[in-house]
């Protein structure tokens, strides 16, 4: 096993490779899969906040997608308002939003909840493709401004930005998981996600942990829909709010392992080329070979090693057991009362 | 006055009458056993006192405050800490962290809270385990990380449900002696015990349940001789 | 609105109802046994209605003829998928329970798209087809046939829930697991009895779609959706009142398109499953 020191080391490295990427590396379609890998390991690191360390499951994560890449591309066509300041009012509606989702859906449990969640997303996605102000069934084209604009939040001339913003928010999600592991809260999260009635008999207010863990979870999800929406320049409630997004986000934490700081970025780093590689390999159009794989890798790692690759990587270095989920549980027969 | 007053406590399930007007109370610094046959509403009546469900007449009080319509979390936070009598510990944490969380109650900063959680491990006899995977635990061990994790979160008023259930022989001296130990230091206990040995052992009081309703509470020597208790349990073995 | 256009989809609404239990039936039975979301319903569903498309397309064979294939198939798939995915993770964590069946969903569908492409396909000139008149309310015969012939297989699970000896066995198994496993009642085999049984109503189902709906890889999440739905509304586990719960949702979809706003017809329904959820966890019925 390696040392703090040569971990630390190792970790700087690594950090100065992603960070010269775009210098050395030019071709866009490489730094997009770059920023790609960025954004999905940020949405499942914001994801994995509330499923993956507080256990609740959500499926319907683009509902919170979708209001951050809405909120910020209405304000800039609507009252030319920065994405940047819309960025942060997008996270703001999403917070609000999932508070006011979770005060009745927290009282779920299990695969209620879960089926909540889903049905959230639909309901918001109805809404949205028949709501004509914002753009309706048609979608909408971000403005397009040329020259390029940091102010508005626009580099058409090259990635290089943009690889760099996903960058800076994929840190920040990583630096808030890690500052919450360490934290009261971060404590109170896996408790709740372990048992929450015996989390409750220890003076926890489940409710609003779960509040918390939500409040966060969905204010960064939110921050990499406006990014979404700047990077593409057009959005549509099926590319932003539909449950395949949801799932999408899911999977890519669940193979790279859930209630882990890293396993969500390891999953996008394997998903994501994989998808670019198979859209390559047959041309894309409906062939949804990367899919395919991906859904068969989920239900490989649910029976062999619901850690996911987090847990194979450390098993191959000799550190097995480490992970909260590695192993069955208590029977849960019982458990999953809402 | 007393730490803790049960009064007219009734709780039905359906038709079931799980707790019949229960009143009796527990002094501060006493170590309060109740004892009786199984179905007898001994484990409804801790879920009463700790507001996991709520009863349906009577009342509960700490002190002077009333708990009815409190939430668990808001009872523990008042002082009252509880194991469960099927054993929940936080399976996919560490010993520590699970003790941890208890102590985070009361003092914010997590590594304050770890060394306590390791004080409260000392005390329960499991500081080598502290790394281990709760799931890694034998019973005898995971009823004593769940007193440590109660223990954590300081109570003025411990409630025990089954300290010695399904736990091996070897284990139980060890287990009575911290029972004991709490109770010297001057904490005010009730303890849900089966094995009367044990009970009669560490009890200075006790309370006998029968479908729901009081039917002795007084010494040890007193209640075990009671009439109705030896026929309650008498009755479970014949049925 | 005339009272024509209410009537008449009240009729449609009902129809469609019978078909939705049917689904919900065999979720709600494995959830029953063994506390189990199936998240792949749905493309069990889309499965069965492609081997009654293509058995149709390569054979020219009537997808009524080719239920009880489209059936045996389906059962067998069920058991396999228990055999082979979920009795691994019977006691694994929460997460590992609902992302397991999630995968095989997504695996299933894509799997679906891989090979058939997105297009969407009718059976053309099916046995049944055209329409009845019944004093100015129009009810189209395939879905008619296809109503009936759900609520009788509806009504043949109920018989075998309740009457047959490996019936009764099943439900003391999703009472108690281990007083069922006390009594001699071989509870492996029962759970996966469940999963084959679970997923034949699909089979049954899926095959009757065909005859009047599109065939097309996503065509079972909508479907899946409704299905749980009725579950929740009939209450997880309770197989019999998912027949009422289906009408229900038949009916609720309906109205809520002809009396709110058609495109949002489904945002009626997920609605309708969230205020149960929240009221009245136990569903409407009562007995949980």
């Amino acid at each position: 096993m390696a040392g703090p020191m040569a971990k630390r080391v190792a970790g700087g490295l690594v950090l100065l490779a992603l960070l010269a990427f775009p210098l050395l590396v030019t071709l866009p379609h490489r730094r997009h899969v770059m920023i790609m890998i960025f954004l999905y390991a940020m949405l499942a690191t914001a994801w994995n906040i509330l499923a993956g360390y507080c256990g609740q499951i959500s499926l319907g994560h683009a509902i919170f997608f979708g209001l951050g890449a809405y909120t910020s591309t209405t304000l800039l066509k609507h009252a030319a308002i920065s994405p940047w300041i819309g960025m942060l009012a997008g996270a703001a509606v999403a917070v609000v939003v999932s508070q006011a989702i979770g005060f009745p859906v927290f009282r779920l449990r299990g695969h209620y909840f879960a089926i909540a969640t889903i049905a959230l997303g639909e309901i918001i996605q109805t809404l949205f493709i028949n709501w004509d102000w914002i753009g309706g069934a048609r979608g909408v084209f971000v403005p397009i401004r040329r020259p390029d604009s940091f102010v508005y939040f626009q580099f058409n001339e090259s990635k290089q930005n943009y690889y760099y913003i996903a960058l800076a928010m994929l840190a920040l999600a990583l630096g808030v998981t890690r500052l919450l592991e360490r934290s009261r809260a971060g404590f109170y999260f896996r408790a709740i996600r372990e048992d929450q009635d015996a989390a409750a008999s220890l003076g926890i207010n489940v409710a609003r942990f779960k509040q918390i863990a939500m409040g966060i979870s969905a204010g960064l999800t939110a921050l990499g829909g406006t990014f979404y929406a700047q990077y593409i320049l057009f959005i549509d409630a099926e590319s932003v709010l539909s449950l395949s997004l949801s799932i999408l986000i899911c999977l890519v934490a669940v193979l790279g392992g859930v209630g882990t700081l890293w396993g969500p970025l390891l999953g996008a780093a394997v998903l994501v080329p994989l998808s670019e590689g198979t859209r390559i390999l047959l041309g894309g159009g409906g062939k949804a070979l990367d899919l395919l794989i991906y859904g068969g890798l989920i239900v490989l790692i649910s029976v062999v090693q619901p850690g996911g690759l987090m847990a194979l990587l450390r098993r191959a270095m000799g550190r097995a057991h480490q992970l909260g989920l590695g192993a069955p549980s208590r029977p849960r027969l019982g458990h999953d009362r809402p | 006055m007393s730490l803790l007053t049960l009064s007219g406590i009734t709780k039905r399930f359906g038709g079931v009458v799980a707790n019949q007007s229960i009143s009796f109370g527990v002094a501060h610094g006493e170590l309060v056993g109740i004892i009786g046959p199984n179905g007898a509403g001994k484990s409804t009546l801790f879920d009463v006192i700790t507001g996991v469900t709520r009863a349906d007449a009577g009342e509960v009080r700490l002190e002077e405050r009333p708990l009815t319509g409190l939430r668990p979390d808001q009872v523990s936070r008042l002082g009252v800490g509880r194991t469960f009598q099927k054993l929940r510990p936080f399976q996919g944490m560490t010993v520590l962290e699970n003790v941890t969380v208890g102590a985070l109650q009361k003092c914010r900063d997590v590594n304050q809270a770890r060394t306590e959680a390791r004080v409260a491990l000392e005390q329960v006899g499991l500081a080598d385990k502290a790394d281990a995977y709760a799931r890694t635990l034998s019973t005898g061990q995971r009823k004593r990380l769940e007193l440590a994790r109660a223990l954590a979160t300081r109570p003025r008023l411990l409630l025990l449900d089954e300290v010695t259930g399904g736990v091996d022989q070897g284990s139980i001296p060890g287990l009575i002696r911290l029972v004991q130990d709490l109770h010297r230091a001057g904490m005010a206990l009730v303890v849900i015990e089966h094995n009367m040995r044990v009970i009669m052992a560490i009890a200075q009081r006790i309370v006998a349940l029968h479908l729901g309703a009081v039917i002795a509470d007084g010494p040890p020597e007193t209640v075990t001789r009671d009439r109705r208790v030896v026929e309650a349990y008498l009755g479970q073995a014949y049925t | 609105m005339t009272v024509e256009i209410l009537l008449q989809s009240v009729i449609s609404g009902i129809l469609m109802g019978f078909v939705y239990a049917l689904i919900a039936a065999g979720l709600s039975l494995i959830f029953g046994l063994m506390e189990i979301v199936n998240f792949a319903h749905g493309e069990f569903l889309m499965l069965a209605m492609f081997g009654a498309f293509w058995t149709w397309a390569l054979w020219s064979v009537d997808p009524l003829l080719s239920l009880p294939l489209t059936t045996a198939a389906l059962f067998l798939l069920g058991v396999l998928t228990y055999k082979g995915i979920i009795r691994w993770i019977l006691d694994g964590p929460m997460l590992t329970q609902i992302f397991a069946t999630f995968g095989l969903a997504v695996f299933l569908r894509s799997g679906a798209q891989f090979l058939f492409g997105v297009d969407f396909r009718l059976i053309q000139n099916p046995w049944i087809q055209g329409r009845i008149s019944l004093g100015g309310l129009f009810i189209g015969l395939p879905q008619l046939t296809a109503s009936l012939a759900a609520l009788a297989a509806f009504g043949f699970l109920y018989w075998f829930l309740t009457r047959t000896e490996t019936g009764l066995a099943l439900q003391a198994t999703a009472q108690d697991r281990q007083a069922a496993s006390l009594m001699g009642i071989d509870t492996e085999w029962m759970f996966a009895l469940g999963w084959g049984i679970g997923s034949a109503c699909v089979g049954v189902a899926g095959a009757l779609l065909a005859i009047f709906f599109y065939v097309f890889p996503d065509v079972g999440a909508t479907f899946a959706l409704l299905a749980y739905v009725t579950v929740a509304l009939g209450g997880f586990g309770n197989v019999p009142a998912t027949l009422l719960a289906g009408v229900i949702v038949g009916l609720v979809e309906v109205l809520g398109g002809v009396l709110i706003n058609p495109a949002l017809k489904y945002a009626v329904v997920f609605l309708l499953y969230l205020v149960v959820v929240l009221w009245r966890p136990q569903g409407l019925f009562g007995k949980f």
